[in-house]
């Protein structure tokens, strides 16, 4: 298992497309490939765009389909956080 | 190139500085200024900030400013940022609470820089900000992504005491919504090319339903739905078409979203003199703001709906014979 704290990288607005990608390459990819599991704390994270979101998790779902959710799971979101994530889930899960 | 900037230029009334742009002889601007009284939306000052970025600077004209509101234009940096002097001396008032100059931003780090600084520049509490910060981040990164231009986005943003709204302004001028949105589509013209940018889950970057591993298509839909929660104007103008979002009135107590950006209560045209790039305005008011997580499961309705009726779109249809 990885944890993936993002504030370190993002801060409390997580907005850059880039930074996402390359967590999601870099780290996130990885991780599941070696089939670990992937915790994303988003401790301390106050906000975030659904640029962000898609960018980080959207290829994840396109690759392992809804068992990338089954690896994956995201820690300390606020409300907020929670329902832009819920967003990019469902979207990326209804398509073909 | 000719502008002019009448005595109120709103997003509610933009449509006649729209129509006052003469995009012909690129190589020279020529600023004219309403004589009594000039009161804008900062969508028009990041226009013609955007329109003398790559011009001669001794190409630049101003005619000279008699209104005593043209002050304004000089506090927010538009003469400075064109490299021309208005003549007019300005008791430099401390800009926080009030607005955010016209700024250039033309890459990833300085947004980061620019959208940390911009809620003290504001004076933003921080549940207000977080719709700013958002329409910022996301328009703002649509240039940096899209746009294909090395002058980048030209931000600008005033707070207005009197109807407690804070108004946005950014604008590029690169490829623009048609040509960046037919790359994977094809739109007929400007207008098409608008509301298709504008509806959820259309990319210009994939033809496919979920968009790319960075694109979902989603970004102009969620700040459209900003401005429709909040009852308030939003403006996006690009090539000869504009489409303008028009506020919901008050008596509607339940906000709907729509994933067609022409079933909303808007206003477009087709014929307006060319603009090469993209100019988006908005206007986000700070009273009642309904919150940010009603806004979010609307927009989950909204795009989950969207999706299925274009997946029941591509249904083959039984064959009877």
């Amino acid at each position: 298992m990885i944890v993936i704290n993002l504030f370190k990288s993002t801060g409390s607005f997580a907005e850059d497309k880039d930074l996402a990608r390359e967590l999601r390459i870099k780290e996130i990819l990885p991780a599941l490939s070696q089939d670990k599991k992937v915790i994303l704390d988003f401790t301390q994270v106050e906000f975030v765009t659904q640029s962000f979101i898609h960018a980080l998790i959207s290829d994840l779902i396109r690759k392992y389909n809804s068992a990338a959710l089954e690896k994956v799971q995201f820690k300390n979101c606020n409300n907020t956080i929670k329902k832009v994530i819920e967003i990019v889930t469902d979207y990326m899960q209804q398509i073909d | 190139m000719k502008i002019h900037l009448s005595n109120s230029t709103f997003l509610g009334n933009i449509d006649p500085f729209l129509k006052s742009f003469d995009p012909s002889e690129k190589d020279k601007l020529d600023i004219t200024v309403n004589q009594k009284w000039v009161f804008v939306h900062p969508i028009a000052l990041s226009m013609i900030a955007a329109l003398g970025l790559p011009i001669d600077k001794k190409q630049i004209k101003c005619e000279q400013l008699v209104a005593r509101s043209s002050h304004y234009l000089e506090t927010m940096g538009l003469f400075s940022f064109l490299g021309i002097k208005s003549g007019i001396k300005v008791t430099k008032h401390e800009p926080t609470g009030r607005f955010i100059p016209i700024t250039q931003i033309k890459n990833s780090a300085e947004l980061t820089c620019f959208l940390t600084e911009i809620i003290p520049l504001l004076h933003l509490e921080p549940k207000q900000a977080e719709s700013i910060r958002y329409i910022v981040s996301e328009l703002t990164r649509n240039v940096l992504e899209h746009a294909q231009t090395k002058d980048g986005a030209i931000v600008s943003a005033q707070y207005y005491k009197k109807s407690n709204t804070i108004g946005i302004g950014i604008v590029d001028r690169g490829l623009g919504v048609k040509e960046t949105i037919n790359k994977s589509h094809d739109a007929k013209d400007d207008l098409e090319a608008l509301g298709l940018a504008l509806t959820p889950g259309v990319t210009g970057t994939t033809k496919k339903e979920g968009g790319t591993e960075l694109n979902a298509g989603a970004g102009l839909f969620f700040i459209k739905s900003i401005a429709s929660v909040n009852r308030n104007f939003f403006v996006i103008y690009s090539g000869n078409a504009m489409y303008k979002l028009l506020k919901n009135k008050p008596s509607r107590k339940n906000i709907m979203l729509h994933s067609d950006p022409f079933a909303d209560r808007h206003s477009s045209k087709h014929n307006l003199p060319y603009w090469q790039g993209t100019a988006v305005g908005i206007s986000i008011s700070l009273d009642n703001t309904p919150g940010f997580l009603m806004l979010l499961d609307l927009i989950r309705d909204t795009y989950a709906k969207a999706v299925k009726e274009r997946r029941k779109l591509r249904y083959r249809k039984p064959q009877f014979i």
